[in-house]
């Protein structure tokens, strides 16, 4: 350490004069000390040392460590730099005490830009060691909460035992044993491949009686603000974990509880700019998140066997420090976890727009104001897209659906039909019978069709390129619902009526917003169960099932790990509050459950790989993983029959519901 | 693309109306795909081919023993019916170009497939 007795300050005065600016930026510079010291317990030192305080340099004023960690950089080697959250300063050990006074001089008063772009003026001062301990007490992530023995013994026993691990799995309460815990669900269930719940499907019975009275009690004594309505419980054995992650902001209200009973563990939350504060939930205890460590921060625990914790008693839970003069293992037991949360209603408003999948939809696409816009859409979010996925897309797309095949089956032989919006082709080569075309919007699909030997062609469903009264037949399946615009739709089916010859028939199918009818769901809404263990199987079951229906079907969320979500929310998707009129934005749909807009973006997970699903010529380049909204109109009932009624020339021959989807059959008089 | 689908291929650039049809074909590369013969199956096309259009696309492609139109009693003439499910069905043309007989677009076709999208300004609204 370089010597100790130098004293900066009178350094100065003795060298040279100061400047006006250099005087300043002295004065705020013993503020800032004197502000440490008062606030927050910071005792700054008047001679060099290998560490330095840097005020204004912090989390709390929106300075990153990417930020910040470059500029010390330059004045030598940083040892460490410890960046408290929600603080406005932040500590830097240098590798020698040269380097550190180097700082000293050159970067009091420097001008920094912070991470929002905003100025920073940095003010350093020498500590005789970066303040761990400290700091870390004080650093529990903002809005955390940790109360101890709020469960006495024999409560906790009662609640142990009130869980019924070995119960049927048919039973109401989806029950899962994910890859590293047990997990079950009352109130409503939460599903894993989109990180969020179906606010319209909740499971019968609600929460166990047996929460009543403590819920009222935690509610009472203010542990808790809101009465939550759904429940998980997670069973960790040791060695076990669950991955970073922050609760989907638009499925859940701001607090989120959960009670911590046979075992204590320690959970690790994490701020975005890479603080991690290892917090140790006793057991019996009730670990509270609000605000910031709700929105902003991921928890999650490391799956190990042993946790590290304080050593010294009268410190239980909360923050852990990593003064290694205080540091003891401690043995995991099995632990039970009851997280308490409340479904959210309304779209998500918290301060934290970066993570929040309610503000995320912001950047999607308007409902279109004009036909230009229209067209654009569909550009974007409906042909853009099926060229991306087509390889894909088509290997989920292989069971014809059977009332299609019997509409096709009932043609005279030796008809022409057109199946404009063929997509792969599944339908072209049902009835041999027949001269098949098909038609689609993207070359991927139609070169997949080329490739099975059908007669295909790259056109549109408004100017479709087959002359006037030519075709005996039409078919329309999923096609009319990527039309972003009611005269567009009607536009589309205008022109099936003008490819037939009088007398023809079209066969119409589009997705219907209505995914319950007759009290009966939609294969799309029963393919919800299929999750967790089962993922791998899906893509060929989807194929299997007779459910899909051309374009809407299976997207199979994140299928590699059910458990894992992801540290930011990706686009998880809006449940619900989708019909959101203040801004026009069209919300993203959450796959596999029911519709809450008309008009909405449904995402694809892309899944190809190159090895499986064999994509043809340009289809399937994207890579794995990547999502795609694609743009639909769901049709209510009675929409479809009434845009028909608006041609001229044809007659409503049909029209019936199927597997969530609007039909209609046309004739051409 | 066999020429039965040529025969049904019409383009839609804005204001052509109905003399879209037919459209004008060269190609680069043909095959001959052998496909079963059905004589009734045939014999239902008859009556949906434009001859027209069908006598040029087969012109340009260098076809010969192509029936001039329809024959009398064609249902039942073998000979006939096998010339046209060879014309109709199993000439396949691979590259080429379509052209609008009216506006002169040129429209690709590549590995059978031919591509007839218009950018919104050329289609009729």
């Amino acid at each position: 350490m370089a010597a100790p007795s130098t004293v900066m300050d009178s350094n100065h005065h003795s060298n040279y004069k100061l400047t006006k600016t250099e005087k300043k930026f002295l004065r705020k510079q013993i503020k800032a000390r004197h502000t440490l010291l008062r606030h927050e317990g910071v005792e700054t030192v008047s001679y060099a040392t290998q560490n330095l305080v840097v005020a204004n340099g912090g989390l709390g004023n929106g300075v990153g460590r990417s930020q910040l960690l470059p500029v010390l950089e330059k004045c030598g080697l940083v040892d460490d730099l410890l960046m408290p959250p929600n603080k406005p300063y932040s500590f830097v050990r240098y590798r020698t005490a040269e380097e550190a006074r180097k700082a000293y001089v050159t970067l009091n008063g420097k001008e920094i830009v912070g991470d929002l772009g905003q100025k920073i003026i940095l003010y350093l001062n020498f500590v005789e060691k970066a303040q761990w301990k400290e700091m870390g007490l004080q650093a529990l992530p903002p809005g955390l909460m940790v109360v101890e023995e709020i469960i006495s013994s024999e409560d906790e026993k009662m609640l142990l035992e009130s869980v019924n691990w070995a119960e049927d799995i048919d039973d109401q309460n989806v029950q899962k044993s994910l890859k590293h815990r047990r997990v079950k669900h009352f109130g409503y269930e939460f599903h894993y491949e989109n990180n969020n719940i179906d606010k319209d499907k909740p499971l019968p019975g609600g929460l166990p009686g047996i929460w009543d009275s403590i819920l009222e009690k935690w509610l009472k004594e203010g542990f808790i603000k809101h009465k939550p309505d759904q429940l998980t419980v997670n069973q960790y054995e040791p060695g076990h974990g669950i991955p970073a992650h922050i609760d989907t902001h638009s499925a859940f209200e701001d607090e989120i509880v959960s009670l911590s009973l046979g075992s204590e563990i320690v959970m690790d939350f994490k701020h975005p700019d890479g603080v991690t504060v290892p917090v140790l939930l006793p057991r019996r205890s009730l670990l509270v998140m609000t605000g910031e460590s709700r929105y902003l921060w991921t928890h999650g625990i490391t799956p190990r066997k042993f946790d590290t914790v304080q050593a010294s008693k009268g410190h239980k839970g909360g923050i852990i420090t990593s003064d290694v003069g205080d540091l003891t293992l401690s043995k995991r037991g099995i632990r039970t976890s009851f997280t308490f949360r409340k479904v959210r209603q309304t779209p998500c408003n918290c301060s934290y727009p970066l993570v929040c999948d309610s503000r995320t939809k912001q950047t999607s696409p308007s409902l279109p104001r004009s036909a230009g816009e229209a067209s654009q859409l569909e550009r974007e979010h409906v042909h853009r897209v099926y060229e991306e996925i087509a390889g894909h897309f088509s290997s989920t797309r292989h069971t014809p659906w059977p009332r299609v095949v019997d509409f096709l089956k009932a043609l005279p032989s030796g008809s022409l039909v057109a199946d404009v919006g063929c997509g792969n082709g599944k339908y072209l080569g049902i009835n041999q019978d027949l001269y098949m075309i098909g038609c689609d919007r993207s070359q991927s699909l139609a070169d997949i069709c080329g490739e099975r030997r059908f007669q295909a062609l790259v056109g549109d469903a408004l100017a479709v390129p087959l002359r006037s009264g030519s075709c005996d037949a039409c078919l329309s399946v999923a096609v009319i619902h990527h039309l972003a615009a009611a005269e567009r739709r009607v536009a589309a089916l205008r022109e099936l009526v003008r490819l037939l010859r009088p007398g023809g028939t079209a066969l119409i199918y589009v997705w219907a917003m209505e995914q319950e009818y007759n009290k009966k769901k939609s294969k799309y809404l029963r393919e919800n169960r299929v999750s967790q263990g089962k993922k791998q199987e899906t893509d060929s079951d989807a194929a299997a099932v007779p459910e899909s229906l051309g374009g809407q079907v299976p997207d199979m969320g994140d299928q590699d790990a059910p458990s894992c979500v992801p540290a930011i929310p990706d686009c998880p998707g809006e449940g619900g509050n989708a019909s959101d009129v203040t801004d026009a934005r069209l919300p993203v749909h959450t796959n596999r459950t029911s519709f809450h807009a008309q008009d909405l973006l449904v995402p694809w997970h892309h899944k190809g790989s190159p090895g499986k699903d064999k994509p043809v010529g340009a289809a399937g380049s994207q890579a794995p993983g990547a999502v795609f909204h694609r743009y639909y109109h769901v049709f209510r009932e009675g929409e479809l029959e009434a845009a028909c009624r608006t041609l001229s020339g044809v007659r409503l021959l049909q029209s019936y519901y199927d597997q969530g989807n609007w039909c209609v059959v046309l004739q051409k008089v | 693309m066999k020429l039965l689908t040529h025969n049904l291929l019409s383009s839609h650039v804005r204001g052509v109306g109905s003399r879209g049809f037919p459209l004008r074909l060269q190609a680069t590369e043909v095959r001959i795909n052998p496909v079963e013969f059905n004589p009734d199956f045939v014999a239902r096309m008859i009556p949906k081919v434009e001859w027209a259009a069908l006598l040029e696309a087969a012109d340009t492609l260098h076809l010969v023993e192509v029936p001039k139109g329809p024959i009398e009693g064609y249902e039942h003439d073998e000979k006939f019916l096998r010339q046209m499910h060879h014309v109709l069905l199993e000439v396949d043309v691979l590259e080429g170009t379509l052209q609008c007989p009216e506006s002169g677009r040129l429209f690709p076709i590549s590995r059978g497939i031919p591509n007839m999208l218009l950018s919104d300004e050329e289609t009729e609204t």
